[in-house]
Parts: C-alpha cells; structure tokens; sequence
C-alpha cells in the first residue's frame, strides 16, 4: 500500500509538471497557432537559470521562482519578436520547424558547456524533510510542488477566463484583426502570450530543479509525453490541458504500481486511443 | 479614373461640415486581387451617408481599407487633417473610428457583457452602460449568454452597442440589417436616427436601400470597386430609375 501512495504521488508531481507545460502550450497555441516545440527548452532554461542564480550570484530558490520565469518569459518574448511573429499567417508546420530548431540550438549549447550529466540543486532549508501522514512519508518539497502548481494552473485559468484582460486575450484569440480594430494593441498582446507561457515553462523548470537535477535535456525527455498530454487534452482548452496534464501523472504513476512494464508508454497508448475516438483531444473544440 | 463631381458638390453642400472623412483615389487589394480601383468619397461631421452597390462591388472592402484592416492599399484616406492610409488599425481606432463588421463579429467565447466591455474606450462622451440597455433592453437581460447564442438582431444590436460605448463619433456600420426581420430592422433605423441626432458622423454600407433611405443623408454607388454616382436624400426620388438600374432591383 505505502508503494501505491508514493508512486501516485510521483504521478501527481509529474502530473504538476505536465499541466504547467501543457498550459503554457494551451495559451501559445491559441494565439500564435504555434506548436511551440521550443518548449522543453525553456523548461531547461528556467532550471539552469535558477541553478546559475544560486552559483553565480547567491540567489535562492524563493527569489528564484520568480526571476527565473520572468528573465526567461523576456527570452521568450526577444523570440518572438524577432523570429515568431513573421510566421503568423502560415501552416503549422513553419512555426514547429522554427521552434524545433531552436529547441536544438538551445540544447546544444548548453550541452556544449554543461555536458549531459544532472548539476545539483538542494532543496531549500524551508521546504527540506518530510511529514508522516500516517499511510505514508510525504516529502515536503513534493508536496509543495503539487500545491503551488495547482494554484498556478487554477490562477492562469482565472486570468484567462475570467478577467477583462483574459476576455481580451481570448477574443484575440478568435478573430485578432477585428479585436484590433477596436483599438487593442495585438501584436503586443501576442508577444506577452508567449511571454507567459514560456514563463510557465521556465517556472516549471525551477520547481523540477531540485528533484530531477539541472540538465540540459532535462526538457527534451518531458516534452515529448507533454506532446501527447496535449494531444490527449486538445489544444487550446485551458482547464483542459491542467486536469488533462494532472490526470495523466497520476494514470502513469498508478501503471508503476500496478503494470510498470507499460508505465512509459501508458500516455501514448491514451494518446493513440483518444485520437482514434476523438482527434480534436478529449476537450479541444475542432479548429476550421 | 472617372472622377465623379456631383458627388463633391453633394458634399460641400451641407454647410460648414468639414469632413470628417476624405477617401481620395483609394486602390485596394486582397492578396493578388486588385478590389477598388479608384475609389473617391468624403462624409462631413454630423452625416449619415451610405453606400450603396450590388453584392462583391467593394462596398465592405472600402470599410476595411478605411479600418486599416485591408493589407495592401493606396491613395489618400484622412480621418479629419490626418492622414490615415499607412496608420494600423488599433491606431485608428483611438483616433475615434469605429467598426460593426458585417459577420458581426461577435464572440463565442465572451460572454455578453465581455463582448459588451471589450472595445476600449479610447476618449470621453461614449454612452454610458445604462443609455446602452437604454437603446437596447434586450442585452440586460442577456449579459451572461453566450455571445454567439443570442439572436441574429440582438447579435447585431450588441454588435452597434459595443462601439457606442468607446467615446467614437465616427461609426461605420456594414450592412446592419442584413438578414434581419422588419421589426428588428425598424429599431436599428431608430438607433441609427437617435445617433444621429445626437451628433454621431455615420458612414453605412447596404444593399437595403429601402431601409437607406430613412436614415441616410447622402448617397454613393459604388460598382466595381468605383464610385460612380452620388446623391443627397433630397434627390432620391428624381434618381430611382438609375438607382434601380445601378442596383438591379
């Protein structure tokens, strides 16, 4: 028994991870229509950026957390501004070139200088040991990360569906000329879309830090089951993508227990299946 | 290129209006399609003009052009002194243009009152919430719905009440009775007039000429991507036979 509750609770934190990513995705996709392969990318960078913060200059984790997703998010915006933004209006496919390119320039540059073995990043004094719950030993630093992306996850939602700016984005997001010409400054609306969800990426990477160590294909590994979260989810529903991305952790988490053997091909399986069934994902709506 | 001169003297006709809009030799073009080939138009402060034309002449493309929403265009269009041909359109919408598409453009995944409050406002003077349920009772009750689930009037009336709250003075309405009943296009004709009254420069695309004609001050014919004609409201009955001609109807 005390097996099952620490493999779902490994399912929820890579649950947590998931919604995080796939969230930032959600958002990207639905205003750029980019597939942003670059993604597992800056979940690295914002890993490494905490990691340099703390060795370079004596920054923390707290302070991290926040520095970490914004100078990452201003990364992601020059990105946008110099290269994104000439391919709206093209097929998909342009942007999940460009992205994946870049992802790949990304990475190889760090590996270049870091190698592809894990660098350390203790957890904080504050968040260090465990608390026995009774049915089993929960590490704290685990359960921060599952609360605190919960709230980051239920907080973008708020943002995005339920406030004047988000109604902005999402009105932007099915018609941009006509919400344009009602005087809303688009092109800059877009860039901070994308700003936000690397930034989601970037926060994640700092949260994985120090349980998964810092590497520089920390992300490639993620990005591909995140892909399918996504693809199970469908694009461009938010509430979708965080229960989509939570559930799956805790599907894969429960495979460990009960079938390991399938445990990393459990979400493609899910994948294959749902495309089957239903290819716009469980909650996307068609796209025209 | 046919300049067309009644139409200028129609326009320097009322008074000391200066216009608020000045459309000079405006070419336009959708990717590799060339649409207006020269259009000339101008409409003074105060004034309702419409333009009328049959379906694909260029009547919705010349809003769109003056919108800025149109990729390639040339010639000269001012918005009061200021040039406005290069200007983007979220720039001139500040400046105080407003615009009712005609797919309305209202949004699925707004709610009513999202749909309502998105346009900002960009100076003082726009009508207040309640003048807005004023003109348009329906919308109170609706404000949760789904843009997209109300009807095809209250769509196109929260399309109109949308703009009227941003402080614009210059509304441009494309075809707002499209596909309306006749009570529901009775009310818009009442709107439009109270607009009017109430100092709003309004410039009207239709093919509803019927309905033009209670509400309109002055009149252009656009063909083929020109204006080839234009009248006062005065004039209208002395011009029916070519109006019925031009139009088809």
């Amino acid at each position: 028994m005390q097996a099952l509750y620490a493999q779902l609770l490994v399912g929820l934190i890579n649950g947590s991870f998931y919604a995080l990513l796939s969230l930032g995705l959600a958002v990207i996709f639905g205003m750029l229509n980019i597939i942003n392969f670059a993604h597992g990318a800056v979940y690295m960078m914002g890993a490494f950026c905490a990691y340099f913060l703390l060795n370079v200059m004596g920054i923390g984790y707290w302070p991290a957390l926040i520095i970490a997703p914004i100078a990452v998010g201003i990364f992601g915006m020059i990105l946008e501004r110099t290269m994104l933004q000439w391919l709206s209006g093209l097929d998909h496919l342009y942007g999940l070139l460009l992205t994946f390119g870049l992802a790949l320039i990304i990475q190889g540059v760090f590996q270049n200088y870091f190698g592809s073995s894990g660098l350390p990043y203790a957890i904080p004094s504050e968040l260090q040991g465990g608390l026995n719950l009774g049915f089993m030993f929960l590490p704290i630093y685990r359960g921060w990360v599952v609360v605190f992306s919960l709230i980051v996850c239920i907080a973008t939602w708020y943002l995005i569906e339920k406030t004047r700016l988000g109604a902005n984005l999402r009105a932007a997001t099915e018609n941009p000329t006509l919400v344009r010409a009602f005087g809303i400054n688009v092109p800059r609306m877009i860039t901070l879309t994308y700003g936000l969800g690397v930034g989601l990426a970037a926060l994640a990477g700092v949260l994985s830090a120090p349980i998964n160590q810092v590497r520089p294909l920390m992300g490639a590994d993620l990005i591909i089951v995140v892909f399918a979260v996504v693809v199970i989810g469908g694009m461009g529903s938010i509430m979708g993508s965080i229960i989509t991305g939570f559930a799956l952790g805790v599907i894969e988490g429960l495979t460990k227990y009960f079938y390991p053997e399938a445990s990393n091909t459990v979400v493609f399986v899910l994948m294959v299946l749902v495309l089957l069934v239903k290819p716009t994902g469980l909650t996307g709506r068609a796209t025209t | 290129m046919t300049d067309f001169n009644m139409a200028d003297a129609a326009g320097t006709k009322s008074g000391a209006a200066s216009p608020v809009l000045t459309v000079e030799n405006l070419e336009a073009w959708y990717g590799e399609s060339h649409i207006l080939h020269g259009i000339n138009f101008n409409v003074n402060a105060g004034e309702v003009v419409t333009l009328l034309g049959r379906n694909g002449a260029g009547k919705t493309t010349t809003l769109k052009s003056v919108m800025g929403i149109i990729g390639k265009r040339t010639g000269t269009i001012r918005f009061g002194d200021v040039d406005i041909t290069k200007t983007s359109s979220d720039k001139i919408a500040r400046m105080g243009v407003a615009f009712c598409p005609e797919e309305r453009g209202i949004f699925a995944s707004l709610d009513v009152r999202e749909n309502l409050l998105l346009p900002p406002v960009v100076r003082p003077g726009g009508l207040s919430l309640d003048q807005i349920f004023e003109l348009f009772p329906n919308l109170k009750e609706r404000l949760n719905s789904q843009g997209t689930k109300l009807s095809g009037g209250e769509q196109q009336m929260l399309a109109i009440a949308r703009i009227l709250r941003t402080g614009a003075r210059f509304l441009m309405l494309d075809e707002p009775t499209e596909g309306l009943a006749p009570v529901i296009i009775q009310q818009i004709g009442h709107t439009i007039a109270r607009l009017k009254k109430e100092g709003f420069t309004i410039l009207l695309v239709e093919q509803n000429f019927r309905f033009a004609a209670t509400v309109a001050d002055r009149y252009y014919i656009v063909e083929h991507g020109k204006v080839i004609d234009g009248f006062k409201n005065s004039d209208l009955q002395a011009n029916m036979d070519k109006l019925h001609t031009y139009l088809g109807v």
